[in-house]
């Protein structure tokens, strides 16, 4: 598991340096910042998660596995346009995750 | 042709050396290159094949002249690679957008041979296979300058890519590359948290080149000479030429062209000012932090200014004489407290507080402890926003502190004789134009 802490929304709550201290550190207003490259050992996977599912402003995100394959997928029908569109469950095949 | 403004700059390369970047005639230094005069100079020779330009542009060493100082030559292989990998074009953005006030080189560039930007930004596009580029820029007569020699171009001068200008308003941060993406993809101007970096994940989520105007105005000349006359200016780790911009001491600014390796002792005498006089020197633009006298020991390229902790950044000088460095300091950090994104807290507390305490201890009112503060921020705020403003504040800091102890130990005695005749104050210290003055 790979997470990235996105500082431009992180709104200084702190409940991820509670959960996992290891990873979060805050600084003298209460701000985060990640600890190393945001790769998490597979025992502090659960503290890690919720930190990223405490935090109000979902600042800590899941951080996939780069795919570098057809960005927008053709799989749908050419009549029915709404095969194409942007849902949430074929979120993964664009290439994007949460 | 016609003349271009900022004609009170003085603006000369290095004598005696053919000058790559600013014009070859010292009287057309601010008279705007046309289609007609760049290309009988050789410009917008055809590409015969765009892989053996990159393994050239490699061997040439050509260095990022954006800050950073990064090898173009690998950023342009990752760019390629990564459309190569997802099958998509790539884009590429000539950033032009000089947030440092301390600094005029990309706008003396964009405003007086847009030819030679615009004929970089094709050779890195079709390195990187790029099917769009952009110009982005805040300075409307630099916007004017490339537009119209766009207009100069004949259909498909620059290849198969369409260039767009895009101007947005200036700031410190709306150089910074993931700025330039956000904008460009319809965001405000301000940088993004990284990753992705935009060689991955850029305009439109393709992998996109942002580079420096005058680091792509290093392309033509490698495409018509080759690495080995580019390296036969310049040192090992730092080839070819730079421009730098040459401000403080009350003189008028200057923009030279020398070659790396110059010793600062011979650029600063070749601007008219004193060795003796010299305190130190507000480096890389607002970026690197201040040096002192130990300045003069030192010759422009990364790696010499790198080891003295310092940075040679965009290539902007401010030297320090008469003014107290406490002072420009504290200019400096109030500047990056008003001039920040306002993103990341860390950086919008960080460069408060310690624009506050500088503030404090110019006006010979700060306390050991709030030194003591100065002396932690500097240390364990570095590398906590999403761009490098915070890193930018935490170099003056820390070098305010570590290279005038003297002036600092005064200033708590409030002390200096400087600033009872009157501190030092500056919106934006050593600007070479006020903004919006084109």
């Amino acid at each position: 598991m790979r997470i990235r802490l996105d500082r431009t929304v992180c709104d200084g709550f702190g409940a991820c340096a509670k959960h996992a201290p290891g990873y979060f550190l805050l600084d003298d207003w209460g701000y985060a910042s990640l600890e190393g490259k945001g790769d998490v050992a597979e025992g502090d996977r659960d503290a890690v998660i919720r930190a990223l599912l405490d935090c109000p402003v979902h600042a800590i995100t899941e951080w996939g596995e780069r795919r570098y394959t057809e960005p927008h997928p053709t799989s749908g029908s050419a009549d029915d346009p709404s095969e194409n569109l942007k849902t949430e469950a074929n979120e993964a095949e664009w290439g994007f995750t949460r | 042709m016609e003349t271009t403004a900022a004609s009170t700059i003085t603006i000369a390369a290095w004598p005696g050396s053919l000058p790559r970047l600013l014009r070859d005639q010292s009287d057309l230094q601010t008279v705007r290159e046309d289609y007609a005069n760049y290309s009988d100079g050789g410009g917008y020779r055809p590409l015969a094949a765009a892989d053996a330009l990159l393994d050239e542009v490699e061997r040439s060493g050509l260095l990022g002249r954006g800050g950073a100082g990064f090898p173009l030559a690998v950023k342009l292989r990752t760019v390629r690679d990564n459309g190569l990998r997802s099958s998509v074009d790539t884009v590429v953005v000539a950033n032009g957008e000089e947030g440092e006030p301390a600094s005029i080189k990309d706008r003396w560039l964009l405003r007086n041979r847009p030819h030679l930007i615009l004929d970089g930004l094709r050779l890195a596009a079709a390195i990187v296979a790029a099917d769009r580029a952009h110009v982005y820029v805040s300075d409307p007569e630099s916007a004017r300058s490339v537009e119209t020699a766009l207009s100069e171009l004949g259909a498909g001068a620059l290849g198969a890519i369409n260039v767009a200008v895009r101007v947005v308003d200036p700031g410190y941060v709306a150089g910074e590359e993931t700025a330039a993406v956000r904008a460009l993809n319809g965001g405000p101007v301000k940088p993004t948290d990284k990753p992705p970096r935009p060689f991955e994940e850029g305009v439109a989520g393709r992998p996109t080149l942002v580079s420096n105007v005058e680091t792509l105005a290093g392309l033509p000349y490698i495409q018509q000479h080759g690495a080995a006359a580019f390296r036969s200016q310049g040192t090992t780790g730092s080839p070819g030429t730079l421009l730098v911009t040459i401000t403080g001491t009350g003189r008028p600014p200057g923009l030279y062209e020398v070659p790396h390796g110059l010793a600062v002792t011979e650029l600063i005498a070749l601007h008219g000012i004193s060795a003796n006089a010299v305190q130190g020197a507000l480096m890389g633009g607002y970026f690197a932090g201040l040096l002192n006298r130990d300045v003069l020991g030192l010759t422009l390229d990364h790696e010499t200014i790198r080891a003295a902790g310092s940075g040679l950044g965009c290539g902007a000088i401010s030297v320090i004489t008469d003014d107290c460095p406490v002072a420009v300091a504290a200019s400096v950090l109030a500047y990056f407290d008003r001039e920040n994104a306002g993103q990341c807290g860390s950086c919008f507390n960080g460069t408060a507080a310690m624009a506050a305490v500088a503030g404090a201890l110019r006006d010979g009112v700060a306390t050991d402890e709030d030194l003591a503060r100065l002396r932690r921020w500097s240390v364990v705020l570095r590398g906590r926003g999403a761009c490098a403003t915070l890193d930018a504040a935490t170099n003056i800091a820390a070098s305010l502190l570590d290279k005038f102890p003297g002036p600092v130990q005064s200033h708590l005695d409030n002390g200096c004789q400087t600033c009872q005749l009157g501190a030092f104050r500056a919106d934006r210290p050593y600007e070479v134009e006020a903004v919006g003055q084109a």
